[in-house]
């Protein structure tokens, strides 16, 4: 061995600055707030939801306080972002490893367990904790028969309808069936009550497709036959020509084409619209004076009926813990936290639990009696978006093709053939 | 075991860091390279390494966002693109976007360069207020236009109805067509200000004796504004346009605020459906090549309005 003592050279002194700059590179990269506390088996967790709709950001910022309370060794943190954001920033951050947990929607565990962003946590969820758990809500973690997450949020997509204003157009009852919103649109049309009678979420985004789906549902369409689209056929078709009429008539408003979920409930809050699909949330706002100028209004009703049934929508989703978490033990501790009975139950005001026993003794549920009533069945009836890991390009190409057919631009079959031609290329690349 | 001790004086190290130097001062190449090395180093990490993995990434089918090995698949996402109706409709709305709206915003930024350029009492105010709209954030004015579109309760609406000009409401961002130009106008009201900015700094490079040699010669202030102002204008006109286009190409922001895309995928752009095809679908493949292609349009664009300007600088 030579050990060589001499004076540095230029080239030493740039190693060394290139040494000393990737240390502290690696030393940041050690400091994430994803990383293991280390000492004493503290662990911090980073946490992802969406900032809309279900549970509100003071509900989980007080769920978490009371988490850290309990498990004082797991600090979380956590980021809020608009849903139709949630799904990008869960893919982007997922190489880094920024988040320990994600809220998943039910159309996304295919696709995000296909392509290892998330744990499967079939083990930690065992046939008997599921079988405690409505189905609906299963389907929000589930993909071939595995379990990537533990369902948190369990929603469908129910009618809201102005009671004032159907008492003014001497309407006693709330709509059962599609035909039934027919009637009582055009009946608060005739007695000029409101301009539009309905709002449909008809915006270029994923709710279009909740909204299609729950007619879909109701005149006996289907997504998929295997990987084969079948909604260019039958019930699918008569559900987009049903849509079509409202919008030709004047029964919907034209800005269903611009309107989100959100901007549907500012709709029928401001009282410019008398009926719209929405998720649980909307209940509890519009019926706040704070926000809504038909406080005390708005009531809620099963998803209309057709000739095949009423499904509403399943709009449920889940907690995960991701596939490069540091924390895994924690960041589940945390979400079973979350999604646990006790918890849900107490914060049920803009989210109904995923717990079928919450409903049976409902006293110590913290939620508004109007919806739990509906919610009791209409939980047990929902249908699910196609469950396959290329949802979102089948979806992106639905939703266009749905505009499409309800602005008029191209009739409802010829939109739907197309929809589904693009989705066979999407399935079969 | 051997061990070899070189043992260095201090006045040894002095003069050999000075016979270091002193090379280095000689050779003007090395010290400018040692001089360069960090911003080699940032244009290397931020644009040339994320630019030549976008290629790669592109020549192999990338569906994940997780780090793996991916098949090689050459030019196949490329041809994919040749075949996808969708992008090349993009393109070319993009294209019909950009060059619409950097025409307006040429002509207006003109105008109200020179008019920012005049003599008149509150100069000082005006130009502070004529650059709010390009100052305020891409995604703060994208969502205010929105609402100003918006057809139950936007202020368009009001004000047109008021004033009599249109009978019933309208949906502004309803149809594709008229959504994509309502998208333009405010990207028209948004950048307008900009190409002014420029205009007035070259306005001001402008020697007031060509105006008065001008006006001796008795030419009138449109005769002096074609023969004079726009002519010397030309080059920062050019530059202006350039950057314009750029980023008209890329337009994602606005569109990503106001419309996603929608209705009907009628206001989505080339750089907005690359985000939805990388990010949405996964296909970081086929994202990839689309960003590739994107940045070879932009370049091929670039290209010509270089050659342009130097055509107006040899005249």
């Amino acid at each position: 061995m030579v050990a060589d003592v001499r004076t540095p050279s230029r080239r030493d002194f740039l190693r060394l600055s290139a040494a000393g700059a990737g240390l502290v590179a690696l030393s940041a990269c050690g400091s994430s707030p994803g990383s293991s506390g280390g000492a004493g088996g503290k662990a911090n967790i980073r946490a992802l939801f969406m900032k809309q709709a279900s549970y509100s950001v003071e509900n989980v910022a007080s769920m978490t306080r009371r988490f850290h309370a309990k498990n004082p060794h797991i600090a979380v943190s956590t980021d809020f972002v608009a849903y139709e954001a949630l799904h990008d920033k869960i893919v982007t951050a997922a190489p880094a490893g920024t988040y320990d947990v994600v809220l998943i929607d039910v159309i996304w565990p295919a696709e995000f367990a296909s392509k290892h962003l998330i744990k499967d946590i079939t083990d930690k969820l065992p046939a008997s904790e599921r079988s405690k758990i409505f189905t609906g809500a299963l389907q929000s973690a589930e993909y071939q028969n595995k379990y990537y997450g533990i369902p948190w949020i369990l929603d469908t997509e129910y009618l809201f309808y102005n009671k004032k204003m159907f008492s003014k157009a001497g309407i006693a009852s709330a709509p059962r069936t599609w035909d039934d919103v027919v009637s009582a649109a055009r009946a608060l049309k005739a007695k000029n009550i409101v301009k539009y009678p309905f709002i449909w979420k008809a915006a270029q985004e994923e709710e279009i497709v909740c909204d299609y789906g729950a007619v879909l549902g109701a005149y006996g369409g289907t997504w998929m036959d295997g990987t084969t689209p079948t909604f260019d056929k039958g019930g699918a078709v008569k559900a987009l020509e049903f849509m079509r009429m409202t919008l030709a008539e004047g029964l919907a408003d034209p800005a269903s084409l611009t309107s989100t979920g959100d901007d549907c409930r500012k709709a029928v809050s401001q009282g410019t619209s008398a009926m719209c699909l929405n998720w649980t949330y909307m209940y509890a706002l519009a019926n706040d004076p704070k926000q809504s100028n038909v406080a005390g209004d708005i009531a809620i009703a099963h998803t209309p009926a057709g000739p095949a049934g009423g499904p509403g929508i399943n709009g449920s989703m889940a907690l995960s813990v991701t596939a490069t978490s540091k924390n895994p033990d924690a960041a589940l501790a945390y979400i079973q936290y979350l999604t646990s009975q006790s918890v849900q139950d107490k914060y049920a005001q803009l989210s109904l639990p995923i717990w079928k026993s919450s409903y049976a003794d409902s006293a110590h549920l913290d939620a508004t009696p109007a919806v739990v009533d509906v919610a009791k069945t209409q939980l047990g009836d929902m249908l699910l978006r196609p469950q396959v890991p290329q949802y979102n390009a089948v979806s992106h190409a639905l939703m266009a093709q749905l505009q499409n057919g309800l602005s008029g631009k191209k009739d409802p079959q010829s939109a739907l053939t197309d929809a589904a031609s693009a989705a066979k290329n999407i399935m079969s690349s | 075991m051997v061990v070899r001790t070189v043992s260095v004086s201090r006045s040894r190290l002095a003069e050999r860091l000075s016979n270091r130097f002193d090379r280095l001062r000689r050779a003007p190449g090395s010290l400018a390279l040692v001089l360069l090395l960090p911003s080699l180093v940032l244009v290397f990490g931020v644009v040339l390494y994320p630019l030549v993995r976008t290629l790669l990434t592109s020549l192999h089918d990338v569906n994940s966002a997780m780090p793996g090995a991916y098949p090689f698949v050459g030019a196949h996402n490329y041809l994919e693109l040749v075949k996808d109706a969708e992008f090349r409709s993009s393109l070319l709305r993009t294209a019909y976007f950009t060059f619409v709206t950097t025409a307006f915003e040429l002509t207006f930024g003109i105008l109200l360069g020179v008019l920012l350029n005049a003599n008149f009492h509150g100069r000082a105010v005006v130009r502070a207020v004529v650059i709010i709209p390009w100052a305020v954030p891409t995604v703060v004015s994208g969502a205010l236009w929105r609402w100003i579109f918006n057809g139950n309760y936007g202020a368009l609406n009001a004000a047109l109805t008021q004033t009599h000009l249109i009978g019933q409401y309208k949906q502004w961002l309803g149809t594709p067509w008229l959504a994509l130009h309502m998208i333009m106008v405010e990207d028209v009201w948004k950048f307008t200000p900009f190409v002014a900015l420029f205009v007035l700094a070259g306005l001001q490079t402008i020697p007031d004796e060509l105006h008065e040699a001008g006006m001796v010669d008795g030419a009138g202030t449109v005769r002096r504004f074609f023969a004079i102002t726009l002519p010397l204008l030309a080059p920062v006109i050019l530059v202006t346009a350039v950057l314009r286009t750029i980023d008209g190409f890329r337009l994602f922001d606005i569109i990503y605020v106001m419309t996603r895309g929608g209705p009907a995928s009628g206001t989505e752009t080339a750089a907005f459906y690359t985000y939805v095809r990388a990010f949405s679908d996964q296909s970081f493949g086929l994202g990839s090549a689309l960003a590739i292609t994107l940045t070879a349009v932009i370049l091929v664009v670039t290209v010509v309005y270089m050659r342009a300007i130097r055509v107006s600088e040899v005249d």
